[in-house]
Protein backbone atom coordinates (compact mmCIF):
# COMPACT_ATOMS: atom_id res chain seq x y z
CA UNK A 1 0.00 0.00 0.00
CA UNK A 2 1.44 3.09 -1.07
CA UNK A 3 0.59 6.32 0.73
CA UNK A 4 0.77 9.93 -0.96
CA UNK A 5 2.96 12.10 0.08
CA UNK A 6 2.43 15.99 -1.03
CA UNK A 7 5.12 18.70 -1.19
CA UNK A 8 5.39 19.67 2.25
CA UNK A 9 7.06 23.02 2.89
CA UNK A 10 9.61 21.84 5.45
CA UNK A 11 9.32 21.99 9.52
CA UNK A 12 10.89 24.98 9.82
CA UNK A 13 8.61 27.32 7.60
CA UNK A 14 5.56 25.52 9.19
CA UNK A 15 3.80 28.05 11.87
CA UNK A 16 2.18 25.94 14.73
CA UNK A 17 -1.34 26.22 14.67
CA UNK A 18 -1.89 28.48 18.10
CA UNK A 19 0.32 31.24 16.57
CA UNK A 20 -1.72 31.39 13.45
CA UNK A 21 -4.98 31.02 15.40
CA UNK A 22 -3.62 33.95 17.07
CA UNK A 23 -2.62 35.93 13.85
CA UNK A 24 -5.89 35.44 12.44
CA UNK A 25 -7.35 37.36 15.75
CA UNK A 26 -5.10 39.57 15.27
CA UNK A 27 -6.05 39.96 11.79
CA UNK A 28 -9.68 40.09 12.65
CA UNK A 29 -9.07 43.04 15.15
CA UNK A 30 -7.14 45.41 12.49
CA UNK A 31 -4.01 45.22 14.46
CA UNK A 32 -2.21 43.07 11.91
CA UNK A 33 -1.03 45.83 9.94
CA UNK A 34 1.13 47.55 12.55
CA UNK A 35 3.09 43.78 13.69
CA UNK A 36 2.69 41.16 11.02
CA UNK A 37 4.82 42.06 7.73
CA UNK A 38 2.85 42.91 4.88
CA UNK A 39 4.31 40.09 3.04
CA UNK A 40 2.72 37.81 5.21
CA UNK A 41 -0.77 38.69 5.61
CA UNK A 42 -1.77 38.73 1.73
CA UNK A 43 -5.46 38.13 1.02
CA UNK A 44 -7.70 36.10 2.19
CA UNK A 45 -6.63 32.77 -0.23
CA UNK A 46 -3.24 33.11 1.28
CA UNK A 47 -4.58 32.96 5.43
CA UNK A 48 -4.47 29.60 4.38
CA UNK A 49 -2.64 27.65 7.04
CA UNK A 50 -0.43 24.73 7.59
CA UNK A 51 -2.04 21.40 8.88
CA UNK A 52 -0.61 18.22 10.24
CA UNK A 53 -2.09 14.68 9.43
CA UNK A 54 -1.45 11.25 9.92
CA UNK A 55 -2.15 8.73 6.89
CA UNK A 56 -5.52 7.79 6.43
CA UNK A 57 -4.76 4.72 5.74
CA UNK A 58 -6.40 4.51 2.49
CA UNK A 59 -4.42 2.97 -0.37
CA UNK A 60 -3.37 5.57 -2.87
CA UNK A 61 -2.11 3.07 -5.42
CA UNK A 62 -1.74 4.61 -9.34
CA UNK A 63 -3.36 8.04 -7.56
CA UNK A 64 -1.50 11.24 -9.22
CA UNK A 65 -2.87 14.54 -7.21
CA UNK A 66 -4.81 16.94 -9.43
CA UNK A 67 -2.33 19.83 -9.86
CA UNK A 68 -3.03 22.27 -6.44
CA UNK A 69 -3.70 25.12 -8.84
CA UNK A 70 -6.12 23.27 -10.50
CA UNK A 71 -7.74 21.91 -7.12
CA UNK A 72 -8.24 25.44 -6.54
CA UNK A 73 -9.16 27.31 -9.55
CA UNK A 74 -11.05 25.51 -11.28
CA UNK A 75 -14.99 24.85 -8.79
CA UNK A 76 -18.21 24.60 -8.77
CA UNK A 77 -19.26 26.75 -5.90
CA UNK A 78 -22.72 28.20 -6.92
CA UNK A 79 -22.64 30.36 -4.00
CA UNK A 80 -20.10 32.53 -5.58
CA UNK A 81 -21.02 32.64 -9.24
CA UNK A 82 -21.54 29.75 -12.13
CA UNK A 83 -18.19 29.84 -13.80
CA UNK A 84 -15.39 27.28 -12.40
CA UNK A 85 -12.86 30.72 -12.31
CA UNK A 86 -15.65 32.24 -10.00
CA UNK A 87 -14.96 30.79 -6.62
CA UNK A 88 -11.43 31.58 -6.37
CA UNK A 89 -11.72 34.77 -7.73
CA UNK A 90 -14.77 35.99 -5.84
CA UNK A 91 -14.52 34.55 -2.44
CA UNK A 92 -11.82 36.61 -1.13
CA UNK A 93 -14.70 38.30 1.08
CA UNK A 94 -15.81 35.38 2.74
CA UNK A 95 -15.15 34.81 6.50
CA UNK A 96 -14.09 31.24 7.39
CA UNK A 97 -13.29 32.31 11.09
CA UNK A 98 -14.92 32.28 14.03
CA UNK A 99 -17.09 29.24 12.50
CA UNK A 100 -19.44 26.92 14.43
CA UNK A 101 -21.01 24.12 13.46
CA UNK A 102 -24.42 22.85 14.96
CA UNK A 103 -25.16 18.77 15.19
CA UNK A 104 -28.54 18.21 16.23
CA UNK A 105 -31.93 16.25 14.95
CA UNK A 106 -32.78 13.03 16.85
CA UNK A 107 -29.50 12.40 18.81
CA UNK A 108 -28.81 12.10 22.60
CA UNK A 109 -26.38 15.01 23.10
CA UNK A 110 -26.67 17.84 20.54
CA UNK A 111 -23.90 19.99 20.35
CA UNK A 112 -22.34 22.87 18.59
CA UNK A 113 -18.50 22.70 17.50
CA UNK A 114 -15.93 25.56 17.30
CA UNK A 115 -14.28 24.92 14.44
CA UNK A 116 -10.91 25.15 15.90
CA UNK A 117 -11.87 22.18 17.73
CA UNK A 118 -12.26 20.77 14.77
CA UNK A 119 -8.80 21.71 13.50
CA UNK A 120 -7.20 20.91 16.66
CA UNK A 121 -8.54 16.77 16.41
CA UNK A 122 -5.77 14.52 15.12
CA UNK A 123 -6.33 14.77 11.68
CA UNK A 124 -6.07 11.97 8.52
CA UNK A 125 -5.24 12.90 5.16
CA UNK A 126 -7.53 10.93 2.50
CA UNK A 127 -6.37 11.23 -0.92
CA UNK A 128 -9.52 10.63 -3.26
CA UNK A 129 -10.71 10.70 -6.34
CA UNK A 130 -13.86 13.51 -6.85
CA UNK A 131 -16.31 12.68 -9.89
CA UNK A 132 -17.88 15.69 -10.90
CA UNK A 133 -21.85 15.31 -12.41
CA UNK A 134 -20.70 17.10 -15.33
CA UNK A 135 -18.19 14.00 -15.92
CA UNK A 136 -15.10 15.29 -15.47
CA UNK A 137 -12.59 14.57 -12.40
CA UNK A 138 -10.20 15.19 -9.73
CA UNK A 139 -7.72 13.43 -7.07
CA UNK A 140 -8.00 15.57 -3.97
CA UNK A 141 -5.89 15.12 -1.29
CA UNK A 142 -8.14 16.42 1.53
CA UNK A 143 -7.18 16.51 5.20
CA UNK A 144 -10.23 15.66 7.68
CA UNK A 145 -11.61 13.18 9.97
CA UNK A 146 -14.55 10.68 9.26
CA UNK A 147 -18.14 12.23 9.88
CA UNK A 148 -18.88 9.21 11.91
CA UNK A 149 -16.46 10.66 15.18
CA UNK A 150 -18.48 13.31 14.95
CA UNK A 151 -21.90 11.08 15.05
CA UNK A 152 -20.78 8.80 17.42
CA UNK A 153 -20.34 12.14 19.93
CA UNK A 154 -23.47 13.35 19.88
CA UNK A 155 -25.13 9.54 19.99
CA UNK A 156 -27.88 9.12 17.19
CA UNK A 157 -30.89 7.64 18.94
CA UNK A 158 -32.52 4.82 17.38
CA UNK A 159 -34.97 6.70 15.05
CA UNK A 160 -32.23 8.88 13.45
CA UNK A 161 -32.24 7.33 9.43
CA UNK A 162 -30.82 10.34 7.74
CA UNK A 163 -28.75 13.43 8.14
CA UNK A 164 -29.10 16.34 6.38
CA UNK A 165 -26.03 19.43 5.52
CA UNK A 166 -26.76 22.80 5.56
CA UNK A 167 -24.34 25.00 4.30
CA UNK A 168 -24.09 29.06 4.86
CA UNK A 169 -26.11 31.48 3.61
CA UNK A 170 -24.73 34.75 3.55
CA UNK A 171 -25.14 37.00 0.72
CA UNK A 172 -22.71 39.89 1.72
CA UNK A 173 -19.88 37.55 1.52
CA UNK A 174 -21.25 35.73 -1.25
CA UNK A 175 -22.01 37.18 -4.48
CA UNK A 176 -23.71 34.15 -5.74
CA UNK A 177 -26.63 34.11 -3.46
CA UNK A 178 -28.21 37.33 -5.23
CA UNK A 179 -28.23 36.68 -8.75
CA UNK A 180 -30.72 37.58 -10.99
CA UNK A 181 -31.91 33.83 -12.30
CA UNK A 182 -33.07 31.63 -9.91
CA UNK A 183 -29.60 28.94 -9.52
CA UNK A 184 -30.51 26.65 -6.75
CA UNK A 185 -32.11 27.52 -3.23
CA UNK A 186 -30.27 28.79 -0.47
CA UNK A 187 -29.15 27.13 2.06
CA UNK A 188 -27.41 25.02 0.07
CA UNK A 189 -28.79 21.69 1.65
CA UNK A 190 -27.65 17.98 1.10
CA UNK A 191 -28.18 14.63 3.02
CA UNK A 192 -27.12 10.94 3.13
CA UNK A 193 -28.51 7.95 4.53
CA UNK A 194 -26.79 6.99 8.38
CA UNK A 195 -25.51 4.27 7.09
CA UNK A 196 -23.58 5.96 4.76
CA UNK A 197 -22.44 9.12 6.92
CA UNK A 198 -21.00 6.52 9.10
CA UNK A 199 -19.26 4.60 6.33
CA UNK A 200 -15.39 5.11 7.19
CA UNK A 201 -14.55 6.52 3.66
CA UNK A 202 -17.06 9.60 4.40
CA UNK A 203 -15.08 12.52 5.97
CA UNK A 204 -15.36 16.15 6.63
CA UNK A 205 -12.58 17.73 5.57
CA UNK A 206 -11.07 20.75 7.17
CA UNK A 207 -8.03 21.04 4.49
CA UNK A 208 -5.98 19.84 1.49
CA UNK A 209 -3.01 19.52 0.20
CA UNK A 210 -1.36 19.90 3.71
CA UNK A 211 -3.10 23.04 4.38
CA UNK A 212 -6.37 25.10 5.58
CA UNK A 213 -9.30 24.60 3.38
CA UNK A 214 -9.55 27.61 0.48
CA UNK A 215 -12.46 29.62 0.48
CA UNK A 216 -13.19 28.64 -2.90
CA UNK A 217 -13.26 24.50 -1.66
CA UNK A 218 -15.89 24.78 0.77
CA UNK A 219 -13.63 26.87 3.61
CA UNK A 220 -13.42 25.98 6.59
CA UNK A 221 -15.30 22.46 6.89
CA UNK A 222 -16.81 20.29 4.17
CA UNK A 223 -18.74 17.40 3.37
CA UNK A 224 -16.70 14.44 1.24
CA UNK A 225 -18.21 11.32 0.04
CA UNK A 226 -15.65 10.04 -2.89
CA UNK A 227 -17.87 7.36 -4.50
CA UNK A 228 -20.87 9.95 -4.67
CA UNK A 229 -21.05 12.85 -7.31
CA UNK A 230 -19.09 16.27 -6.19
CA UNK A 231 -22.46 17.83 -5.66
CA UNK A 232 -23.09 15.56 -2.65
CA UNK A 233 -20.13 17.17 -0.81
CA UNK A 234 -21.94 20.57 0.86
CA UNK A 235 -19.13 23.05 0.97
CA UNK A 236 -18.63 25.37 4.63
CA UNK A 237 -21.60 23.68 6.62
CA UNK A 238 -23.13 25.10 9.48
CA UNK A 239 -25.33 22.73 10.34
CA UNK A 240 -25.63 18.63 10.66
CA UNK A 241 -29.14 17.54 11.51
CA UNK A 242 -30.23 13.71 12.03
CA UNK A 243 -33.63 12.53 10.79
CA UNK A 244 -36.23 10.25 10.58
CA UNK A 245 -37.28 10.89 6.89
CA UNK A 246 -35.11 11.27 3.97
CA UNK A 247 -33.97 14.93 3.79
CA UNK A 248 -34.61 17.24 0.76
CA UNK A 249 -31.24 17.69 -1.24
CA UNK A 250 -30.60 21.03 -3.35
CA UNK A 251 -30.33 19.57 -7.09
CA UNK A 252 -33.17 17.36 -6.70
CA UNK A 253 -35.36 19.58 -5.73
CA UNK A 254 -33.64 21.92 -9.05
CA UNK A 255 -34.44 18.62 -11.41
CA UNK A 256 -35.25 15.54 -10.03
CA UNK A 257 -35.05 14.09 -12.80
CA UNK A 258 -31.46 14.47 -13.15
CA UNK A 259 -30.21 14.28 -9.81
CA UNK A 260 -30.85 11.72 -7.26
CA UNK A 261 -30.63 11.40 -3.94
CA UNK A 262 -28.00 8.94 -3.67
CA UNK A 263 -26.25 10.42 -6.79
CA UNK A 264 -23.70 6.97 -6.65
CA UNK A 265 -20.83 7.09 -9.34
CA UNK A 266 -22.38 5.33 -11.83
CA UNK A 267 -20.78 4.75 -15.49
CA UNK A 268 -24.31 3.20 -16.00
CA UNK A 269 -26.73 5.57 -15.41
CA UNK A 270 -26.24 8.51 -17.36
CA UNK A 271 -27.09 12.01 -16.78
CA UNK A 272 -30.26 12.49 -19.08
CA UNK A 273 -27.78 15.31 -21.23
CA UNK A 274 -24.61 13.31 -20.94
CA UNK A 275 -23.16 10.38 -20.72
CA UNK A 276 -21.82 9.32 -17.17
CA UNK A 277 -19.76 6.47 -19.20
CA UNK A 278 -16.41 8.39 -19.10
CA UNK A 279 -14.64 11.13 -17.50
CA UNK A 280 -11.92 14.05 -18.46
CA UNK A 281 -9.63 14.05 -15.73
CA UNK A 282 -8.89 17.67 -14.71
CA UNK A 283 -5.22 19.26 -15.03
CA UNK A 284 -3.21 17.04 -17.15
CA UNK A 285 -1.42 19.78 -18.47
CA UNK A 286 -0.12 19.17 -21.67
CA UNK A 287 -3.26 21.15 -23.56
CA UNK A 288 -5.37 19.11 -25.59
CA UNK A 289 -3.98 15.59 -25.85
CA UNK A 290 -2.71 15.84 -22.16
CA UNK A 291 -6.07 13.72 -20.77
CA UNK A 292 -7.59 11.51 -22.96
CA UNK A 293 -10.83 10.07 -21.14
CA UNK A 294 -10.66 7.15 -19.44
CA UNK A 295 -13.60 5.21 -18.03
CA UNK A 296 -15.26 6.11 -15.09
CA UNK A 297 -15.38 3.30 -12.40
CA UNK A 298 -18.94 2.29 -10.67
CA UNK A 299 -18.79 3.66 -7.22
CA UNK A 300 -16.00 6.10 -8.31
CA UNK A 301 -13.22 3.05 -7.78
CA UNK A 302 -14.62 2.19 -4.62
CA UNK A 303 -16.68 -0.44 -4.92
CA UNK A 304 -15.10 -3.01 -2.76
CA UNK A 305 -15.98 -0.43 0.34
CA UNK A 306 -19.65 0.42 -0.32
CA UNK A 307 -21.49 -1.45 -2.66
CA UNK A 308 -22.81 -3.61 0.23
CA UNK A 309 -24.76 -0.50 1.44
CA UNK A 310 -26.75 -0.68 -1.94
CA UNK A 311 -27.45 -4.30 -2.05
CA UNK A 312 -30.39 -5.38 -3.62
CA UNK A 313 -31.30 -1.80 -4.57
CA UNK A 314 -32.01 -1.25 -8.19
CA UNK A 315 -29.43 1.75 -8.73
CA UNK A 316 -31.29 3.13 -12.23
CA UNK A 317 -34.44 3.70 -9.95
CA UNK A 318 -32.44 4.93 -7.00
CA UNK A 319 -29.78 7.29 -8.89
CA UNK B 1 -11.49 41.04 -51.10
CA UNK B 2 -13.83 42.50 -48.29
CA UNK B 3 -14.83 39.05 -48.24
CA UNK B 4 -11.44 37.25 -48.37
CA UNK B 5 -10.59 39.65 -45.02
CA UNK B 6 -14.23 38.56 -43.12
CA UNK B 7 -13.32 34.84 -43.88
CA UNK B 8 -9.64 35.41 -42.57
CA UNK B 9 -11.20 37.47 -39.33
CA UNK B 10 -13.73 35.11 -38.86
CA UNK B 11 -11.36 32.04 -38.46
CA UNK B 12 -9.34 34.16 -36.15
CA UNK B 13 -10.91 33.27 -32.70
CA UNK B 14 -10.81 29.13 -33.91
CA UNK B 15 -6.93 29.81 -34.51
CA UNK B 16 -6.34 32.08 -31.34
CA UNK B 17 -8.26 29.24 -29.73
CA UNK B 18 -6.61 26.47 -31.25
CA UNK B 19 -2.90 28.19 -30.33
CA UNK B 20 -3.61 28.99 -26.60
CA UNK B 21 -5.01 24.81 -26.40
CA UNK B 22 -1.54 23.88 -28.05
CA UNK B 23 0.25 25.71 -25.59
CA UNK B 24 -1.38 24.64 -22.71
CA UNK B 25 -3.23 28.22 -21.66
CA UNK B 26 -6.77 27.05 -21.88
CA UNK B 27 -6.48 26.52 -17.91
CA UNK B 28 -7.50 22.89 -16.62
CA UNK B 29 -10.06 21.84 -18.97
CA UNK B 30 -8.66 22.94 -22.53
CA UNK B 31 -10.84 20.64 -24.33
CA UNK B 32 -14.05 21.75 -22.92
CA UNK B 33 -12.96 25.20 -23.53
CA UNK B 34 -12.25 24.87 -27.27
CA UNK B 35 -15.10 23.20 -27.66
CA UNK B 36 -17.53 25.56 -25.93
CA UNK B 37 -15.41 28.80 -28.02
CA UNK B 38 -16.17 26.71 -31.31
CA UNK B 39 -19.59 26.69 -30.57
CA UNK B 40 -20.32 29.85 -29.23
CA UNK B 41 -18.99 31.35 -32.75
CA UNK B 42 -20.85 28.98 -34.35
CA UNK B 43 -23.95 30.77 -33.33
CA UNK B 44 -22.78 33.86 -33.42
CA UNK B 45 -22.23 33.91 -36.83
CA UNK B 46 -25.41 31.84 -37.62
CA UNK B 47 -27.22 35.08 -35.49
CA UNK B 48 -24.84 37.49 -37.67
CA UNK B 49 -25.99 35.62 -41.25
CA UNK B 50 -29.72 36.25 -39.92
CA UNK B 51 -29.43 40.22 -39.54
CA UNK B 52 -28.79 40.67 -43.18
CA UNK B 53 -31.87 40.76 -44.26
CA UNK B 54 -33.75 42.85 -41.35
CA UNK B 55 -30.76 45.25 -41.79
CA UNK B 56 -31.70 45.49 -45.58
CA UNK B 57 -35.46 45.96 -44.93
CA UNK B 58 -35.15 47.79 -41.67
CA UNK B 59 -32.48 49.89 -41.70
CA UNK B 60 -31.34 49.84 -45.39
CA UNK B 61 -28.13 48.01 -44.97
CA UNK B 62 -26.91 45.99 -47.49
CA UNK B 63 -24.68 43.16 -46.57
CA UNK B 64 -26.10 40.51 -48.70
CA UNK B 65 -22.69 40.09 -50.51
CA UNK B 66 -21.39 38.97 -47.24
CA UNK B 67 -24.53 36.63 -46.11
CA UNK B 68 -22.72 33.31 -47.58
CA UNK B 69 -19.73 34.32 -45.98
CA UNK B 70 -21.66 34.50 -42.22
CA UNK B 71 -23.38 31.34 -43.11
CA UNK B 72 -20.34 29.33 -44.63
CA UNK B 73 -18.22 30.40 -41.08
CA UNK B 74 -21.45 29.01 -39.12
CA UNK B 75 -21.21 25.86 -41.06
CA UNK B 76 -16.95 25.73 -40.46
CA UNK B 77 -17.44 26.68 -36.64
CA UNK B 78 -19.98 24.15 -36.47
CA UNK B 79 -17.78 21.39 -38.13
CA UNK B 80 -15.00 22.14 -35.63
CA UNK B 81 -17.27 22.29 -32.47
CA UNK B 82 -18.19 18.76 -34.05
CA UNK B 83 -15.19 17.47 -34.44
CA UNK B 84 -13.43 18.57 -31.32
CA UNK B 85 -16.62 16.59 -29.22
CA UNK B 86 -16.59 13.68 -31.75
CA UNK B 87 -12.61 13.36 -31.52
CA UNK B 88 -10.89 15.26 -28.71
CA UNK B 89 -13.72 15.45 -26.41
CA UNK B 90 -15.29 11.54 -27.26
CA UNK B 91 -12.23 10.04 -28.37
CA UNK B 92 -13.79 8.60 -31.49
CA UNK B 93 -15.84 6.67 -29.19
CA UNK B 94 -18.80 4.75 -31.31
CA UNK B 95 -20.96 3.67 -28.76
CA UNK B 96 -21.07 6.73 -26.76
CA UNK B 97 -21.81 8.81 -29.57
CA UNK B 98 -24.34 6.54 -30.98
CA UNK B 99 -25.81 6.60 -27.63
CA UNK B 100 -25.80 10.60 -27.33
CA UNK B 101 -26.80 10.90 -30.72
CA UNK B 102 -30.05 8.67 -30.70
CA UNK B 103 -31.14 9.37 -26.89
CA UNK B 104 -30.04 13.18 -26.00
CA UNK B 105 -32.10 15.85 -27.10
CA UNK B 106 -29.54 18.24 -26.58
CA UNK B 107 -27.25 16.27 -28.81
CA UNK B 108 -29.62 15.84 -31.39
CA UNK B 109 -31.20 19.34 -31.64
CA UNK B 110 -26.70 19.91 -32.21
CA UNK B 111 -27.14 17.40 -34.88
CA UNK B 112 -30.08 18.83 -36.68
CA UNK B 113 -28.92 21.87 -36.24
CA UNK B 114 -25.38 20.66 -37.82
CA UNK B 115 -27.14 18.51 -40.75
CA UNK B 116 -28.95 21.76 -41.89
CA UNK B 117 -26.19 24.31 -42.12
CA UNK B 118 -23.73 21.25 -43.90
CA UNK B 119 -26.79 21.15 -46.56
CA UNK B 120 -26.62 24.76 -47.24
CA UNK B 121 -23.26 24.74 -47.02
CA UNK B 122 -23.43 22.73 -49.96
CA UNK B 123 -26.17 24.39 -51.87
CA UNK B 124 -24.29 28.13 -51.32
CA UNK B 125 -22.42 27.86 -54.75
CA UNK B 126 -23.23 29.52 -57.97
CA UNK B 127 -24.10 26.10 -59.52
CA UNK B 128 -26.39 25.26 -56.78
CA UNK B 129 -28.34 28.36 -57.04
CA UNK B 130 -28.80 28.00 -60.79
CA UNK B 131 -30.10 24.34 -60.81
CA UNK B 132 -31.93 24.32 -57.82
CA UNK B 133 -33.98 27.24 -58.93
CA UNK B 134 -36.78 28.26 -56.87
CA UNK B 135 -36.48 25.06 -54.61
CA UNK B 136 -33.10 27.33 -53.47
CA UNK B 137 -35.18 29.66 -51.62
CA UNK B 138 -36.99 26.62 -49.97
CA UNK B 139 -33.91 24.50 -48.81
CA UNK B 140 -32.33 27.89 -47.29
CA UNK B 141 -35.35 28.78 -45.37
CA UNK B 142 -34.18 25.60 -43.33
CA UNK B 143 -31.50 28.17 -41.43
CA UNK B 144 -34.53 29.07 -39.43
CA UNK B 145 -35.16 25.81 -37.90
CA UNK B 146 -31.21 25.08 -37.15
CA UNK B 147 -31.12 28.66 -35.41
CA UNK B 148 -33.96 27.35 -33.19
CA UNK B 149 -32.60 23.80 -32.47
CA UNK B 150 -29.05 25.99 -32.03
CA UNK B 151 -30.42 27.93 -29.19
CA UNK B 152 -32.20 25.10 -27.26
CA UNK B 153 -28.89 23.10 -27.58
CA UNK B 154 -27.24 26.28 -25.95
CA UNK B 155 -29.94 26.79 -22.77
CA UNK B 156 -29.34 22.58 -22.56
CA UNK B 157 -25.58 22.63 -22.65
CA UNK B 158 -26.07 24.22 -18.80
CA UNK B 159 -27.31 22.42 -15.77
CA UNK B 160 -28.77 25.33 -14.75
CA UNK B 161 -30.78 28.29 -17.18
CA UNK B 162 -27.75 30.96 -17.28
CA UNK B 163 -28.46 34.55 -19.02
CA UNK B 164 -25.79 33.76 -21.52
CA UNK B 165 -27.75 31.27 -23.65
CA UNK B 166 -31.05 33.18 -22.89
CA UNK B 167 -29.90 36.54 -24.63
CA UNK B 168 -29.21 34.55 -27.61
CA UNK B 169 -32.53 32.68 -27.43
CA UNK B 170 -33.90 35.74 -27.43
CA UNK B 171 -32.01 37.32 -30.55
CA UNK B 172 -32.44 34.55 -32.18
CA UNK B 173 -36.57 34.95 -31.77
CA UNK B 174 -36.53 37.80 -32.21
CA UNK B 175 -34.53 37.48 -35.72
CA UNK B 176 -37.00 34.25 -36.75
CA UNK B 177 -40.58 36.30 -35.56
CA UNK B 178 -39.28 39.03 -37.71
CA UNK B 179 -39.67 36.54 -40.91
CA UNK B 180 -43.47 35.81 -39.99
CA UNK B 181 -44.21 39.83 -40.12
CA UNK B 182 -46.38 40.62 -43.50
CA UNK B 183 -44.05 42.04 -46.20
CA UNK B 184 -45.58 45.42 -46.22
CA UNK B 185 -44.27 46.14 -42.91
CA UNK B 186 -40.98 44.35 -43.47
CA UNK B 187 -40.50 45.83 -46.96
CA UNK B 188 -41.36 49.75 -45.31
CA UNK B 189 -38.18 51.02 -45.85
CA UNK B 190 -37.06 49.42 -49.13
CA UNK B 191 -40.14 50.58 -50.67
CA UNK B 192 -39.75 54.66 -49.56
CA UNK B 193 -36.47 54.21 -51.86
C1 LIG C 1 -24.95 24.36 -35.86
C2 LIG C 1 -24.69 23.48 -34.94
C3 LIG C 1 -24.28 23.77 -33.52
C4 LIG C 1 -24.20 24.98 -32.86
C5 LIG C 1 -24.49 26.38 -33.37
C6 LIG C 1 -23.77 24.67 -31.51
C7 LIG C 1 -23.58 25.63 -30.53
C8 LIG C 1 -23.19 25.35 -29.26
C9 LIG C 1 -23.01 26.35 -28.23
C10 LIG C 1 -23.25 27.84 -28.41
C11 LIG C 1 -22.60 25.71 -27.10
C12 LIG C 1 -22.28 26.32 -25.74
C13 LIG C 1 -21.02 27.10 -25.84
C14 LIG C 1 -20.70 27.85 -24.58
O1 LIG C 1 -20.73 27.25 -23.51
O2 LIG C 1 -20.40 29.04 -24.65
C15 LIG C 1 -22.52 24.30 -27.40
C16 LIG C 1 -22.13 23.32 -26.50
C17 LIG C 1 -22.01 22.00 -26.84
N1 LIG C 1 -22.29 21.42 -28.06
FE1 LIG C 1 -22.94 22.36 -29.70
N2 LIG C 1 -23.60 23.33 -31.38
C18 LIG C 1 -23.90 22.75 -32.60
C19 LIG C 1 -23.84 21.40 -32.90
C20 LIG C 1 -23.43 20.42 -32.03
C21 LIG C 1 -23.38 19.02 -32.33
C22 LIG C 1 -23.76 18.40 -33.66
C23 LIG C 1 -22.92 18.39 -31.22
C24 LIG C 1 -22.66 16.93 -30.96
C25 LIG C 1 -22.78 15.97 -31.81
C26 LIG C 1 -22.68 19.38 -30.22
C27 LIG C 1 -22.20 19.13 -28.95
C28 LIG C 1 -22.04 20.07 -27.97
C29 LIG C 1 -21.60 19.76 -26.63
C30 LIG C 1 -21.26 18.38 -26.11
C31 LIG C 1 -21.58 20.97 -25.93
C32 LIG C 1 -21.26 21.17 -24.46
C33 LIG C 1 -19.87 20.94 -24.14
C34 LIG C 1 -19.77 20.59 -22.68
O3 LIG C 1 -19.86 19.41 -22.35
O4 LIG C 1 -19.58 21.48 -21.87
N3 LIG C 1 -23.01 20.61 -30.74
N4 LIG C 1 -22.87 24.12 -28.73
Amino acid sequence: MSIFRYPRPPASEITPRSVWLSRRDLLATGLAGAIVPPGLMGSAPARAAPLTARSGGQSAEGLTPTPFQDVTHYNNFYEFGLEKTDPAERSGGFHPHPWTVRVDGLVAHPRTYDIDALLARPLQERLYRMRCVEAWSMVIPWIGFPLAELLKEVEPLGSAKYVAFESVVRPSEMPGQSGVLPVLEWPYVEGLRLDEALHPLTVLAVGLYGQTLPNQNGAPIRLVVPWKYGFKGAKSVVRIRLTDTRPATSWNLRAPDEYGFYANVNPEVDHPRWSQASERPIGARGGFFGAARKPTLPFNGYGEQVAALYAGMNLRRDF
Amino acid sequence: MIRAVLYAVGLVPAAATFAMGLADRLGADPVNVFERTLGLWAIRFLILSLCVTPLRELAGINLLRYRRALGLLAFWYALFHVTVYVGLDQGFDGAVLLADITRRPFVILGMVAFLIVSVLAATSNAWSIRHLGRRWRAVHRMVYLAGLCAAVHFILSFKLLRVEPLLYAVVMAVLLLYRLLPGTVRRGRLAQR
